[in-house]
């Protein structure tokens, strides 16, 4: 399959890449290959309430440069300014589209502007979110390939640091694709068990971010040598226990509050000792999310939970009441499974909140991911090689969980800057004037025989037992799963050890990981759908290593209430007000970690 | 198991085996009907509930922390533009909620090649399509490039 733009992933950074692209490049092939149906893929596969990034430039509501101030702020300093302001003064021209083509919106009847749930957070009626943006993508695209996963990015034959396509197979029929691609960009959802989740057996898939982010747009990247930046910036998110219901229009737009079990308001009694961890950021306004976080953990540990959401008093109009549950109904309808199945009343009884297991990904209030070139007229000299959003492998782009850097950005912020790598990969495939990377047919056998292996290994291994799941000689991918997730958990700062690490425990966690890297070339896949979990395993894997990478390589605690480096117990701003970097060299499975500058381009 | 197909309503037609993002929906070939192949990666995003035309399929909360009783059923009209939801508590309350989910005729959207071709000297401004109109504001905001 030969394309001119290959867009991996049709979740909002993808789509937001296929309406953009279309638009500048009317005459291109822009082909969108996915491993699920785009209709309902990605993060917002169920829906959602909100839209968590909108400035209400029309209105005067926030500036570009207020949001640049708080996502900084969020993140204690270390933000890519540059790429934020771009994604801030685009995003609501975004949105004004997403409510032309239909997104119901509500408004606030007094002032007829979007109602806010919080700053930065206006309320959908968002239960179609997912097949309204998808639309708009499949009239972009040339062809949407749907069900196939993707497992490799190829690069070109003479240039070793230049894309050239990808490659995949189909879910449904095993036919093995390869997409030829002058420009590719990567829109492949960041990650969820990479950490043992909280719910167990059966209810393992209840995870906050969806069982299917699986961590592609790292696992893609890594192996191409593209530099990655703050994987060690996993988030933990605070949620309502078991169900993980999102907590924001609860606390902003509701007005219920957090307690211990006592009913004590417990956040401003841990300030002090906050200070004494972080120094000035422990006054940034609001909280730092991963502070608050912190907050509820140290009361935990000193006995006082459950912990409560309040919800009794905010639920007293019929209008309030619809908000609370649509909320979960739109976005995290086990939440309401929950309630239904515990017999809790929001009305007449508060809910429990717990800290969830940690997550990668590059768009919510957390920024791991790559490292990519910044928009010219605003990125400084060194942030910028050449065009905007692009990777530091030519050709390769990034949008949403992808790109580094760039936190807060959520469904809109994604599907902006899948617009901005979408304009730039137009202008990239034009400047290139027909010069199509070449692609050697060697590295195309040598990848159709890796990607099928696991096929082949349950083949000839299952013959050695009876029957069963215990195998001499392979593993299931579901067991391979469930030892990364068991490392990761113990090694590496889950929520079993309360989030603590320190070096021995990552050192020792990375050798057991690169056992596992040597087993899962004995992952057995008894059928296609296990060959797409085999390879989603080898994604998450490769992003361990690069979060434990990161970790131990980062000498302080930046975000305690994310992860807390006990051997550093500290925020260092004289050492580590910088990007943490990586290089994976795929021949020699070395991994190359250097520091980056922060550039504060606001002030 | 989170999701489970009603023997008795599934006619097998399968588009809840195109639309699961889990990829775990699928036909049994002894009796013809759906059934999830693994339930531990079900996400209970109601995406194949939504779909099935016969609904068919339900959702049993997940085991290790729902207890049994209750039920949370959805009825998607897209052509209405409305979703309903009817969820049933463990000791017989019951809520229902009716919510839009588009304002605009499905397939209505334009594509982007609707729209007038621009300049290609606009490729390499900082402006995205339909810019500055749909930004509701007079200029693409910007700030001097610092180092
Ligand atoms: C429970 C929840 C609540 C949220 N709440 C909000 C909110 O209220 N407001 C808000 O604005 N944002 C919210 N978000 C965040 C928002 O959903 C994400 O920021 C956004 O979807 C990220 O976009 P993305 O394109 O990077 O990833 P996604 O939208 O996840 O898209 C990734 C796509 O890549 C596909 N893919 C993955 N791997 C492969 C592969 N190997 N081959 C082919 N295709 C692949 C996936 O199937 C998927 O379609 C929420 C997310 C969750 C999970
Ligand atoms: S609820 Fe979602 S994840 Fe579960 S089977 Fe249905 S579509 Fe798949
Ligand atoms: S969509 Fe409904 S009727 Fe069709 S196969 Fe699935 S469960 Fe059966």
């Amino acid at each position: 399959m030969d394309s001119d733009i290959l867009i991996i992933g049709g979740g909002f950074g993808g789509c937001g890449a296929a309406y953009e692209s279309r638009y500048w490049g009317r005459n291109l092939n822009i082909v969108i290959v996915e491993k699920a149906n785009i209709e309902r893929s990605g993060a917002v596969a169920q829906g959602l309430s909100a839209i968590n990034c909108y400035m209400g430039m029309q209105w005067g509501e926030n500036q570009p440069d207020d949001f640049v101030r708080y996502a900084r702020g969020d993140l204690m300093g270390l933000v890519r300014e540059d790429l934020i302001f771009d994604i801030a003064r685009h995003v609501d021209a975004t949105v004004h589209k997403f409510e032309e083509w239909g997104l119901p919106i509500l408004k606030d009847p007094k002032t007829g502007r979007y109602m806010r749930e919080g700053k930065w957070q206006i309320m959908i009626h968002g239960e179609s979110y997912k097949p309204i943006i998808a639309e708009a993508a499949r009239k972009s695209a040339s062809k949407v390939y749907n069900r196939i996963m993707v497992t490799h990015l190829l690069m070109d034959e003479l240039h070793s640091n230049r894309v050239a396509g990808a490659v995949g197979f189909d879910m449904r029929d095993g036919t093995f694709y390869v997409f030829r691609a002058k420009a590719v960009i990567v829109g492949a959802g960041g990650a969820s068990h990479i950490y043992r989740p909280r719910s167990v057996g059966e209810g393992m898939g209840r995870t906050w971010y969806a069982p299917w982010s699986s961590a592609s747009a790292y696992g893609l990247l890594i192996p191409t040598g593209a530099k990655m930046i703050q994987m060690e910036n996993k988030i933990v998110l605070a949620r309502f226990k078991d169900g993980y219901g999102p907590v924001g229009a609860w606390f902003l737009l509701l007005k219920a509050y957090a307690t211990n079990a006592y009913g004590e308001k417990y956040e401003a009694s841990w300030l002090d000792q906050i200070k004494s961890l972080v120094g000035k950021y422990a006054d940034t306004q609001p909280m730092p999310t991963c502070l608050r976080n912190h907050a509820m953990l140290e009361e935990m540990k000193a006995g006082k939970g459950p912990i409560y959401m309040q919800t009794q008093e905010s639920l007293d109009t019929m209008e309030k009441e619809e908000t609370g549950w649509e909320d979960f109904l739109d976005m995290t309808i086990s939440q309401a499974v929950v309630w239904a199945s515990q017999n809790i009343d929001p009305k007449e009884r508060p809910s429990e909140l717990i800290t969830s297991e940690p997550y990668v990904m590059g768009s919510h209030a957390t920024c791991s991911g790559a490292w990519v070139s910044g928009p010219e007229d605003l990125a400084p000299e060194d942030y910028q090689w050449g065009y905007n959003r692009m990777t530091t492998v030519e050709g390769l782009f990034g949008a949403g969980d992808t790109v580094g850097g760039s936190a807060h950005k959520f469904s809109s912020g994604s599907f902006t800057e899948g617009r901005l790598a979408g304009k730039s990969a137009v202008k990239y495939v034009k400047d290139l004037q027909g010069d199509a990377p070449q692609v050697d047919e060697a590295q195309i056998k040598k990848l159709k025989e890796l990607i099928f292996r696991p096929l082949e290994n349950y083949k000839v291994g299952r013959n050695e037992i009876v029957a069963g799941t215990v195998a001499p000689s392979y593993i299931s991918p579901l067991q391979g799963l469930q030892r990364l997730e068991k490392l990761m958990d113990e090694y590496a700062g889950g929520y079993s050890t309360f989030y603590v690490t320190n070096e021995p425990l990552l050192n020792r966690g990375l050798e057991l990981l690169d056992m596992l890297k040597e087993d899962i070339e004995h992952l057995g896949a008894e059928n296609l759908h296990q060959l797409q979990r085999a390879w989603e395993l080898h994604h998450r894997i490769l992003t361990a290593e690069a979060v434990t990478r990161h970790t131990l390589f980062r000498q302080e605690t930046r975000w305690p209430g994310y992860y807390y480096r006990a051997d550093h117990p500290k925020l260092d701003d004289a050492e580590w007000h910088v990007f943490t970097a990586s290089e994976y060299d795929a021949k020699t499975g070395d991994w190359r970690m250097s520091k980056l500058p922060v550039h504060h381009i606001i002030k | 198991m989170p999701t489970y197909t009603d023997m008795t309503r599934c006619d097998g037609c399968g588009e809840c085996v195109d639309i699961c993002p889990s990829d775990i929906m699928h036909i049994d070939p002894v009796n013809r009907r759906s059934y999830n192949i693994e339930p531990n990666f079900c996400w209970e995003c109601y995406a194949c509930v939504k779909a099935c035309p016969q609904q068919a399929i339900d959702v049993r909360g997940y085991a290790d922390f729902v207890p049994l009783g209750h039920k949370v059923r959805v009825l998607r009209k897209e052509k209405k533009g409305l979703v309903f939801w009817k969820v049933t508590f463990r000791d017989g309350r019951v809520k229902e909620f009716t919510f839009p989910i588009r304002t605009t005729p499905w397939g209505s959207i334009k594509s982007p090649s609707a729209y007038e071709a621009p300049d290609p000297s606009e490729l390499s401004s900082p402006m995205l399509a339909h810019e500055p109109a749909a930004l509701k504001v007079e200029t693409l905001p910007t700030l001097p490039p610092s180092n």
